[in-house]
Parts: C-alpha cells; sequence; structure tokens
C-alpha cells in the first residue's frame, strides 16, 4: 500500500472526500516529520514510537573499491514496532 | 508527540470537532496496522517504508539461562526512512 492507496481507504472507510483525506494523511506525516527534525520522540500507543538517534564519525570503507572513507557523525530516524504490533504481524 | 498533539492539529487546522478528529487519526492507524498485519507493507513517499519481513527459524539461547531454544519462523516490521527525511534530519 502506498500514500494514495492509505488515502483512498481512508476516504471509502470514512466517507470523506478524496481531499479531506488527502489532507488529513499528509498532516499526519508531515507533523512526524516535523517532530522528528526538532529531535522529538513521537510515541503512537499499538503502533510504535520513533527516536532520532545520533551515530558517531567512523571510518568506512567503500564495499566496491575496499578505500576507506570518513564518515560523519549523522543523526537518522529510528522506528520501534509495538509490542501489540509485533504480536499482531505474526497473528497472535 | 503523542497521538493527541496530532488529533489537536488535525482540529486546528482542518477544522475537524475533536472527537471527529480522533477517530479519524484512529483510522488512518487502523488501516496502516491493518495492511501490515497482513503481511502487506506501506509505504510513505518522502517519509519512509513500513516493510513486513519474513525471519527464518534458528537456534538462538535464553540470555538468562544459556539455555539453547529454537525461535520459531516470524515476521517481523521495519521502517525504512526515505532519503528526503534522512536528509531533512541531518540538516
Amino acid at each position: 500500500m502506498n500514500k494514495s492507496e492509505l488515502i483512498e481507504a481512508l476516504y471509502r472507510k470514512e466517507s470523506l472526500t478524496e481531499q479531506a483525506a488527502s489532507d488529513i494523511v499528509n498532516l499526519v506525516f508531515d507533523g512526524f516529520k516535523e517532530a522528528l527534525k526538532a529531535g522529538d520522540r513521537i510515541e503512537i500507543r499499538g503502533f510504535g514510537s520513533f527516536s532520532v538517534r545520533e551515530y558517531g564519525a567512523y571510518t568506512g570503507r567503500n564495499p566496491r573499491t575496499g578505500k576507506k572513507v570518513a564518515v560523519q557523525a549523522k543523526r537518522a530516524p529510528f522506528f520501534k514496532v509495538g509490542k501489540g504490533m509485533k504480536k499482531r504481524v505474526n497473528g497472535e | 508527540m503523542t497521538k493527541a498533539d496530532i488529533i489537536n492539529t488535525i482540529h486546528a487546522e482542518l477544522g475537524y470537532s475533536k472527537t471527529d478528529a480522533a477517530r479519524l487519526v484512529e483510522s488512518t492507524f487502523d488501516i496502516i496496522k491493518e495492511q501490515l498485519s497482513d503481511g502487506e507493507s506501506v509505504k510513505i513517499s518522502r517519509f519512509g517504508n513500513f516493510l513486513v519481513r519474513k525471519k527464518h527459524a534458528r537456534k538462538g539461547r535464553n540470555p538468562q539461562t544459556g539455555e539453547e531454544m529454537v525461535i520459531l519462523r516470524r515476521q517481523v516490521i521495519t521502517f525504512k526512512a526515505s532519503q528526503v527525511l534522512r536528509r531533512q534530519i541531518n540538516k
């Protein structure tokens, strides 16, 4: 399922216009994006949580050439699956 | 940020009552959760992909007792952030 299919499922389920469903879905993910940009944690009960993890700089290697490359410190989003969701995906 | 914050944003920006906003946000996550439970990935462009991955059974150990045991075949959800999101977070 991609974003437009999610929007379609939402407007069918809730009898909305496509525009209304699209506004809602976009606000949800834009909100996530803004929170993560600010370094905030997001917690959605029954689904999971997002956080931003800091990774230190390290010396990596180009896997193709074997050459050493300096990898700078970076921040990356991390999603932790919620307990309920972990069980559900296994049919428990 | 929690679901309540998202509900407030939907209420404030789109003019739904808080009750309606809560139902719509709940509905959105329900659809995503149902897809993932069915083993279907959910891909949100410019944000990231929630993928369902199948893990084979393997031997493991109970870290507390050291006892050897079989970890059954299972499915796990992973999130892969889009390049756009990764870039924005590093700005």
